[in-house]
């Protein structure tokens, strides 16, 4: 099996863009990861577009020049993203093509996303009677993940305020200005114990990465980083989840458990082997509970942590240093790529204000959704 | 007066006593709710109905606080929007059921508190009032 580096990351800023469409910025994140390359669209040999508006995300070569590869589209709720890369991934893997496009784009109506019930496996009236809204599934799973190991609210205030304070250093994210924990644990309940500036919101952009065989990376890149693992899993019997009518009594864990440790047999490595992390936030809670099931402490020690500023970007745990889905908003389609430019950023020491310091080596992102699929990546330098 | 149940098929009704209608699986015994074409533990089809527990604990729960997007269907409006609770709530040791709660208020909920199953008014329309299922606190026996 050959290895992956990724050459190039290119990324059109999330947020609000007007009229202009959701190819049109995923067009930009291609050239713009192609420039970083030092390729062109012609190099390429092969691509997957991820995309939960848009049907056809293969449209987007009509933008960046018609050369017949082949181009294949992806929807994985909230794991699209991480489909794209993971595929891509794959295919230079098994030797079929060197190197090849992961590009993510979306533009969402503001609010929470909604859909037909029917299609996520719930009965109609699921919709019809007000069940059908994930960030009520985020209250009751943070809320019973608090009376069990003891996460306060000022917690989740704190992950909320530092995804704002990390996104106030992120030109390209959505929300920059800080606010303090007392003003968000104080804003409007939306779905108890989560109030409104704790939950991430649906909005636009786009990401794209450049992936090639390990052994041609020099010839692009004096600075490859290596995509030591990907994995993805859907839930098994027993995970409460997502848009579920029934849970079991008999519980197991959540998909983002086997994930990341399947992601981590791949690479060889381990949690503490890990510098910058980027976590799913759709909500505080989320990053509070993603910090445990990805290794990187256990139930409850949370509260401690992040009090003591671990999570920080100066922290020995930095979670979510461009801000996170919480100051970026989630294009489901782009913002596990996101992610993955952030880390290859950080990785490479070119994150700017908000670079982690100590040189770090080793990036790792999670990503997590409805109706229970998750997807981790691993790199390193 | 016309009174009609929503949905129509899940829960017993009329009754002084409503029960969720779930569905237990011949091959592997799981317990699922509501009624499904096939067993999401193993797969099997043509699924027995069951008819779970009215008493159960609240294993977890939150509150809705602002209006949901169609298809929500309660013809209630920003301004006349009343926030509800939902409940994932423990019958018995057969399953857990995701429900609407009678109660909004974080103060008045509790984990383990005792619920039961009742059948609630959910929209009017002129003559027509469309009833559903809930769960309510109980005091213990």
């Amino acid at each position: 099996m050959e290895d992956v580096a990724i050459i190039g990351v290119g990324l059109h800023p999330f947020g609000r863009f007007g009229d202009k469409s959701a190819l049109d910025m995923g067009a930009e994140a291609v050239r713009s990861a192609c420039g970083d390359a030092g390729i062109e669209w012609k190099d390429v040999q092969f691509a997957f577009g991820g995309s939960a508006e848009l049907d056809t995300p293969d449209v987007v070569v009509n933008r960046l020049g018609l050369t017949g590869i082949p181009f294949m589209g992806v929807y994985n709720g909230c794991a699209t993203a991480a489909t794209a890369l993971n595929l891509t991934a794959d295919i230079i893997r098994s030797g079929q093509h060197d190197i090849g496009v992961a590009v993510g784009m979306d533009k969402h109506l503001p609010g929470a996303l909604t859909a037909d019930p029917v299609d996520y496996g719930a009965p109609s009236w699921y919709g019809d009677l007000g069940y059908f809204l994930t960030t009520k599934f985020f209250g009751m799973k943070i809320n019973r993940y608090m009376h069990d190991y003891g996460i306060s609210h000022e917690t989740l205030g704190r992950v909320a305020a530092k995804g704002f304070r990390n996104g106030a250093l992120n030109p390209n994210a959505f929300r920059r200005k800080p606010m303090s924990v007392e003003d968000i644990v104080g804003s409007r309940m939306l779905n108890y114990p989560l109030t409104q500036y704790m939950f991430c919101a649906p909005d636009e952009g786009a990401a794209a990465v450049v992936l090639c065989r390990a052994d041609l990376a020099h010839k692009y890149t004096s600075t490859p980083i290596y995509l030591r693992a990907t994995a993805l899993r859907s839930r098994r019997y027993g995970a409460h989840e997502v848009h579920a009518t029934w849970a079991a009594i008999d519980q197991d864990d959540s998909p983002t458990v086997y994930a990341s440790k399947a992601a981590y047999e791949m690479a060889g490595i381990g949690p503490e082997d890990v510098d910058v992390i980027q976590l799913q936030d759709t909500d505080a809670g989320a990053e509070v509970i993603h910090m445990a099931e990805n290794g990187f402490c256990a139930d409850g020690e949370q509260e401690q942590l992040i009090a003591d500023g671990a999570t920080e970007i100066d922290g020995p745990l930095p979670v979510n240093t461009d801000g996170g889905l919480i100051a970026n908003g989630e294009p489901v389609g782009a913002s596990g790529l996101r992610q993955v430019h952030e880390l290859v950023r950080q990785l490479r020491g070119q994150a700017g204000d908000r670079q982690v310091p100590g040189d770090p080596k080793v990036g790792y992102a999670q990503l997590y959704g409805a109706p229970g699929t998750a997807g981790v990546s691993i790199l390193s330098t | 007066m016309e009174t009609v149940p929503h949905p129509p098929d899940v829960f017993t009704w009329p009754s002084d006593e409503p029960q969720l209608i779930g569905a237990r699986c011949p091959s592997c015994s799981a317990i699922t709710f509501p009624m499904a074409t096939s067993c999401p533990k193993c797969g099997t089809p043509d699924l027995a109905e069951h008819l779970l527990p009215r008493r159960g604990t609240l294993w977890t729960w939150t509150t809705q606080d602002f209006l949901p997007k169609e298809p929500y269907a309660s013809g209630e409006t920003n301004e006349t929007f009343r926030p509800y609770g939902v409940g994932l709530v423990q019958l018995g040791d057969e399953v857990r059921v995701e429900a609407r709660l009678t109660e909004a208020d974080p103060a008045k909920l509790d984990f383990g508190m005792a619920v039961q199953l009742v059948v609630v008014p959910f929209r009017e329309d002129g003559d027509t009032t469309t009833v559903t299922f809930a769960f309510e606190p109980v005091q213990e026996d």
